[in-house]
C-alpha cells in the first residue's frame, strides 16, 4: 500500500474498492509510529478513535450508506484549532491540557464529510514564529533533512504531509505560517483570502490578518479541501457571504494568455541563489505554458515586516489575555494568591517569543504610542492593499520564491529574533492585504532542501488561482523523499 | 459651585439575547455559571456575533436621548486583567480615534435645566464576583459568569448636574425612558448602575463607584459635597481619586488602587466588522420606536382634556400609561384615568405589586363605563375595583356579588330617608334651620344605603321634603 498517493487519489482508490478505510489508517499509525519519533509533528495522536472511526466508513461502504466525500482520509490538525474531546494545546504550557468543549467550525465541516482527524500537529507556541522551534513540546524537524527547521508556524502539518503521516493538514497562517513549512518541507499549502474561511475555533493570534489554510500533496488536494472549508459562518462576523464556487472544477484550465507580475520587492537583493534560479525556472516554465511575466513594483512591501509585527503583536496582546489560568490551563495551585500577583506568575509560563510579542504589543497600544505604531502600521496596510489593486488591473497574478531563504538548520536563528522576522518578507504582504496566496513545491537546492514557489491572486480569486498553481506544478520534476 | 457629571449603566434586559452569543440576556435566576457558552466564557478560538436587535435597541436610546446617530459604528477592545472578565478585555466602544459610538451629543431637559448627553456606547457587561468568608485571612472570592457578555449601553453625561436631587430627577426620568421605549426595565436588580463624578469650583475631580441603588445615589453625593465643602473650608485641597460608597457605614471611602493611571490600551475588535446603520435604517427604528413619554403627556392633555398633573403621573408609568390606553374608550377616557390615578396606583406602587394586580383593561373600561352611565357611584366603584384587583372576577359578577347596583329610582330612596329622619329628628330640624348641615344626613342615607343611592337624588329629595 502507498501511503505516498494524494488525497483525491484515495478518495477516488476507495471508492473502487481498491483499499480499505481501515487498512489504510492503521498503515498511517504505524507510519507515525515510525518515524514521528524522528520528525516530532505530532502533539496528540488519536489511534483508536482514528481506527473506530475508520471501521465505521468501511461498514457504510459495504452496506452502500451515503458517506462524505472525504471517504476517512486522515488529516492532521494544527494544535491552535479547536477539537471537542481531543486536546488543544496551541503548543503552550498555558493550554497544556486544554481540551475545548467544541469542534472548530472547519472541524465540523471535515468531519460531516467523513475525514478523520488523526491527530494533532506542532507549531510555534500560539503560532508565533516560523520555525517550530517554539513549541512548549519541542521542536519539530524537517522530513526531508532532519537537522533542518521545517519552516512554521504550521510545522507540524507541513512535515507530517511531507513525511506521509497523513494525506492533508490543516494550518492556519497569519504571517506565512502555512506558507513558511509548504515551502521548507515541499508540499502545497495556501493561505485563503481573509474571510472565505470560518475562524471560528482557530485560536486567535493577530485575528485582522489570520486564515486557516489546508496543506496537501497537491494543488488539486487543497482546491478539494476548500470546497469543503469555504462559506460563511454565523459563528464568525468576519466571513465572507457564501458564493458557491467549486475550485476542482476547471483546475486544469491552464495560465495561457494570463499576466503574472514578478514582485521585484521579493525578487533579487537578500534572495538566496538556489532560490532565486528556481524562481527564474518557475517564471520561464509559466512562459513557456503562454502567460505573459513582467516585472511589478510594489514598494509598500519594503515597510511590511514592520506593520506585520506591530498589528500582530498588538492583537496577540490582547488576544492572549485570557490565558491567566482561571478558567482553564495546567496544573497551578491558586490559593492565597493576592490577584495581580496570581496572575503575573501563572502568566510567566509562555515561552520567550509570546512575552516578547504579547511586550511589544502592549507597548505599541499604550496611550501615546498609539498613532505612533499602531495606526502607522494600519497605514501601511492601507498602502499595500491600495498598490496591489492597482497592481492586479494590469496582472492577473503575482509571483514570488515563498521564503526568500532555504531551510536553515535547527537552533541557527533562534537567538536572533529580528533576523527570523525578516524572512517573513514574502509572506506577511497576502495576510496585511488579505489577498490568497499559495505556495508551490517547486525545485530542490543544491544541499537538497526544498524550495516553494508563492503565487497571489486578488481577493475572492482562489480559483483562477488554484488554476496558476496547477499548471506550475505540472511542471515540476521532485524527487520522493526519502524517510 | 458644584458639578456632577454621571455615568450609567443600563442593562438591555428586554432582549432575549446575550451581546455576542445566544445565551440568555436573562441570568438572574440561573445556577452559576450555567448561562455561558464558548463565547461569553471566552474559551480559546470562540468569536463574538453581534446582536444586531442591541444594536437597535441602543440607537433607540441614543434617539429618545437626542444624539446623533453615526452612519457606521464599530467596537474596540478595553484590556485590563479582572477575574470578572473572561476574556480579560471588554468589548465596549471608543471614541477617541474618531466617533463609532452609538451615540454622542445628545440632551434632555429635566424641569428646565438642560442635561448634555456626551456619549452612549454599547458594551458587554463582565461577570460578577462573589464574596464569602468575614475577615479578609478567610475572604474566599467566587466568579459567577451567567452575566458576561449581558447587553449593556453606557450613558455619560457632561457635568451639568448642580445638585444631588437633580441627578436623582434625572434617573427616574431615564429609568422611566427606557422603560418606555422596552429596552430594559430599570427595576431589576443591577438592571441600572450609576457612577457618579464630582467636583466643588476649581477643584480636583472625584469619582464614586459602587453605589447599589438610585437612593443610594443621591445619599453618596450628598455625603462627597459635604465632605468636599468642608476640606475646601479648612483649606485643605480635594484629591484626584475614586471613592467607592460604602452602604453599610454611609460614607465614600478611598480606593486604595490608583484607577485613574490604569491604560486600557484600547485596540478596535477586528472580530466585529463595522456595522452600517445609516439614515434608512435610523428612519425605520423611528418608526419601531414607542411614544415618547413628552408625546403621550401631550396627547393626553389635548384629546382627554386631562389636568396637566394627572397626564405627568400617567404618561411618565409605562405600566399604567400602557393600561390606560388599552382600557379606555372616547366616553370614559377621563374617568379611566380618574381610577387610574386616585385609586390603582395608591394600591399598587411598586413593580411587584403592579405585578400581582388581576385587575385587566376590560374591568377598568367596564367600571368606568358604569360610573359614567351613573349606574354605580364612585363609592361604589372603590369597592369593586379592590375586589377585582384581588379576585380578577368579571366587573358583573363583583356588581351582583357585592350588592354595588346603583340606586337611583325616587322612591326606593325616598324610602331611605324617611326612616332616616325618624332616626335622626334632631338632626332634621337642625338641617331645617342650617341647610348647611344638611350632608350630615346625606351622609346617613349612603350608609344606609352601602352607598349606593345616588348622592344627586337625594339632595334632591331630602331638600324637598326639608323644604330648604
Amino acid at each position: 500500500m502507498d501511503l505516498g498517493i494524494s488525497a483525491t487519489e484515495f478518495t477516488s482508490q476507495v471508492n473502487d474498492g481498491i483499499i480499505s478505510v481501515e487498512e489504510f489508517v492503521a498503515k498511517t499509525l504505524d507510519r507515525i509510529k515510525k518515524v514521528d519519533g524522528k520528525i516530532h509533528a505530532f502533539i496528540t495522536v488519536d489511534s483508536q478513535n482514528a481506527l473506530d472511526k475508520a471501521r465505521v466508513i468501511d461498514k457504510k461502504i459495504k452496506s452502500k450508506e451515503k458517506i462524505g466525500i472525504c471517504f476517512g482520509m486522515p488529516i492532521s490538525i494544527k494544535d491552535n484549532i479547536c477539537t471537542a474531546g481531543l486536546k488543544t494545546t496551541c503548543a503552550s504550557k498555558m493550554l497544556e491540557n486544554f481540551v475545548a468543549p467544541y469542534d472548530a467550525t472547519v472541524i465540523s465541516k471535515l468531519k460531516s464529510e467523513d475525514a478523520i482527524i488523526i491527530g494533532k500537529v506542532n507549531l510555534d507556541e500560539f503560532a508565533m514564529g516560523s520555525t517550530t522551534e517554539f513549541s512548549h513540546f519541542g521542536p519539530t524537524r524537517n522530513p526531508w533533512n532532519t537537522e533542518y527547521v521545517p519552516g512554521g508556524s504550521s510545522g507540524g502539518s507541513g512535515a507530517s504531509v511531507a513525511a506521509f503521516e497523513c494525506l492533508a493538514a490543516l494550518g492556519s497562517d497569519t504571517g506565512g505560517s502555512v506558507r513558511s513549512p509548504a515551502s521548507f518541507c515541499s508540499v502545497v499549502g495556501l493561505k485563503p483570502t481573509y474571510g472565505l474561511i470560518s475562524r471560528y475555533g482557530l485560536v486567535s493570534y493577530a485575528n485582522s490578518i489570520e486564515q486557516v489554510g489546508p496543506m496537501a500533496k497537491t494543488v488539486e488536494d487543497v482546491a478539494f479541501l476548500l470546497n469543503i472549508l469555504s462559506g460563511h459562518d454565523a459563528h464568525d462576523n468576519t466571513t465572507a457571504k457564501d458564493m458557491r464556487i467549486d475550485y476542482v472544477k476547471d483546475l486544469k484550465s491552464g495560465i495561457s494568455g494570463k499576466k503574472i507580475g514578478i514582485i521585484s520587492q521579493m525578487t533579487g537583493d537578500g534572495v538566496d541563489k538556489d532560490v532565486e534560479r528556481a524562481t527564474n525556472g518557475a517564471i520561464s516554465k509559466l512562459q513557456d505554458l503562454g502567460a505573459q511575466c513582467v516585472p511589478v513594483s510594489i514598494d509598500a512591501v519594503e515597510h511590511s515586516v514592520a506593520a506585520y509585527y506591530t498589528i500582530a503583536a498588538a492583537e496577540a496582546s490582547s488576544n492572549l489575555s485570557r490565558y491567566d489560568n482561571l478558567r482553564y490551563g495546567f496544573d497551578f495551585g491558586i490559593e492565597g494568591y493576592e490577584f495581580k500577583a496570581f496572575i503575573s506568575k501563572a502568566r510567566s509560563n509562555f515561552g520567550p517569543e509570546v512575552i516578547r510579542r504579547m511586550l511589544l504589543g502592549a507597548f505599541v497600544l499604550s496611550a501615546g504610542y498609539y498613532g505612533k505604531y499602531y495606526l502607522k502600521a494600519q497605514k501601511v496596510r492601507t498602502m499595500i492593499k491600495a498598490q496591489l489593486d492597482e497592481a492586479f488591473k494590469n496582472v492577473d497574478y503575482l509571483i514570488s520564491p515563498t521564503m526568500p531563504i532555504l531551510p536553515f538548520k535547527i537552533g541557527e536563528k533562534i537567538d536572533d529574533p529580528l533576523k527570523l522576522y525578516l524572512t517573513d518578507i514574502n509572506t506577511v504582504t497576502a495576510n496585511l492585504s488579505g489577498i490568497p496566496a499559495i505556495s508551490i513545491p517547486f525545485a530542490m537546492s543544491s544541499s537538497g532542501l526544498p524550495i516553494g514557489i508563492q503565487l497571489f491572486a486578488n481577493s475572492f480569486k482562489e480559483k483562477e488561482l488554484l488554476q496558476a498553481a496547477h499548471a506550475l506544478q505540472e511542471t515540476a520534476k521532485l524527487p520522493g523523499i526519502a524517510i | 459651585m458644584t458639578k456632577i457629571g454621571l455615568e450609567i449603566h443600563c442593562q438591555l434586559t428586554k432582549l432575549a439575547s446575550k451581546l455576542f452569543c445566544s445565551c440568555k440576556a436573562e441570568y438572574r435566576n440561573a445556577e452559576p455559571n450555567s448561562n455561558i457558552c464558548p463565547v461569553c466564557a471566552g474559551l480559546p478560538g470562540s468569536l463574538p456575533m453581534l446582536n444586531k436587535k442591541a444594536v437597535e435597541k441602543a440607537a433607540m436610546i441614543s434617539l429618545a436621548l437626542g444624539c446623533t446617530i453615526p452612519e457606521k459604528i464599530g467596537f474596540f477592545r478595553k484590556n485590563y486583567f479582572y477575574p470578572d472578565l473572561p476574556k480579560n478585555f471588554q468589548i465596549t466602544q471608543y471614541n477617541a480615534y474618531g466617533p463609532t459610538s452609538i451615540g454622542s451629543d445628545g440632551k434632555i431637559e429635566i424641569e428646565g435645566k438642560t442635561i448634555r448627553i456626551r456619549r452612549i456606547q454599547l458594551e458587554e457587561d463582565p461577570g460578577r464576583l462573589v464574596y464569602e468568608g468575614t475577615s479578609e485571612k478567610t475572604m474566599i472570592t467566587l466568579v459567577d459568569y451567567n452575566r458576561a457578555g449581558t447587553p449593556l449601553v453606557e450613558i455619560v453625561t457632561e457635568p451639568d448636574f448642580e445638585t444631588p436631587k437633580q441627578v436623582r430627577m434625572f434617573l427616574n426620568v431615564l429609568a422611566d425612558l427606557v422603560e418606555n421605549i422596552g429596552v430594559s426595565d430599570p427595576y431589576l436588580e443591577g438592571a441600572m448602575r450609576v457612577d457618579g463624578n464630582i467636583s466643588e469650583g476649581d477643584g480636583n475631580r472625584v469619582e464614586i463607584k459602587n453605589v447599589g441603588s438610585f437612593r443610594d445615589i443621591e445619599k453618596a453625593l450628598h455625603f462627597e459635597i459635604t465632605r468636599q465643602q468642608s476640606l475646601v473650608e479648612r483649606g485643605i485641597q480635594v484629591l484626584a481619586e475614586t471613592r467607592h460608597w460604602d452602604e453599610a457605614r454611609r460614607i465614600t471611602v478611598s480606593s486604595r488602587s490608583k484607577e485613574e493611571e490604569q491604560d486600557y490600551r484600547y485596540l478596535p475588535e477586528a472580530d466585529i466588522p463595522i456595522v452600517q446603520i445609516g439614515n434608512n435604517s435610523i428612519e425605520q427604528i423611528k418608526t419601531q420606536m414607542p411614544e415618547s413619554i413628552v408625546a403621550r403627556r401631550e396627547r393626553y392633555i389635548k384629546k382627554y382634556g386631562m389636568p396637566a398633573q394627572v397626564a405627568d403621573v400617567l404618561s411618565s408609568d409605562k405600566f399604567y400609561s400602557d393600561l390606560f390606553d388599552k382600557s379606555h374608550n372616547e366616553k370614559n377616557a377621563k374617568e379611566v384615568s380618574n381610577i387610574i390615578t386616585t385609586d390603582l396606583m395608591g394600591v399598587a406602587d411598586t413593580r411587584e405589586k403592579k405585578i400581582e394586580l388581576k385587575i385587566t383593561p376590560n374591568h377598568l373600561s367596564d367600571l368606568a363605563d358604569a360610573i359614567v352611565a351613573n349606574k354605580l357611584t364612585r363609592n361604589s366603584g372603590k369597592l369593586a375595583l379592590h375586589e377585582m384587583i384581588q379576585s380578577g372576577k368579571p366587573f358583573a359578577d363583583v356588581v351582583s356579588s357585592l350588592d354595588l347596583g346603583h340606586v337611583s329610582d325616587a322612591g326606593s330612596i325616598e324610602k331611605v330617608i324617611d326612616e332616616v329622619f325618624q332616626e335622626e329628628e334632631k338632626a332634621v330640624m337642625e338641617a331645617k334651620q342650617n341647610p348647611d348641615t344638611i350632608n350630615y344626613l346625606v351622609g346617613k342615607v349612603m350608609r344606609k344605603t352601602k352607598g349606593k343611592a345616588d348622592p344627586a337624588t337625594t339632595l334632591d329629595i331630602l331638600r324637598k321634603k326639608l323644604a330648604v
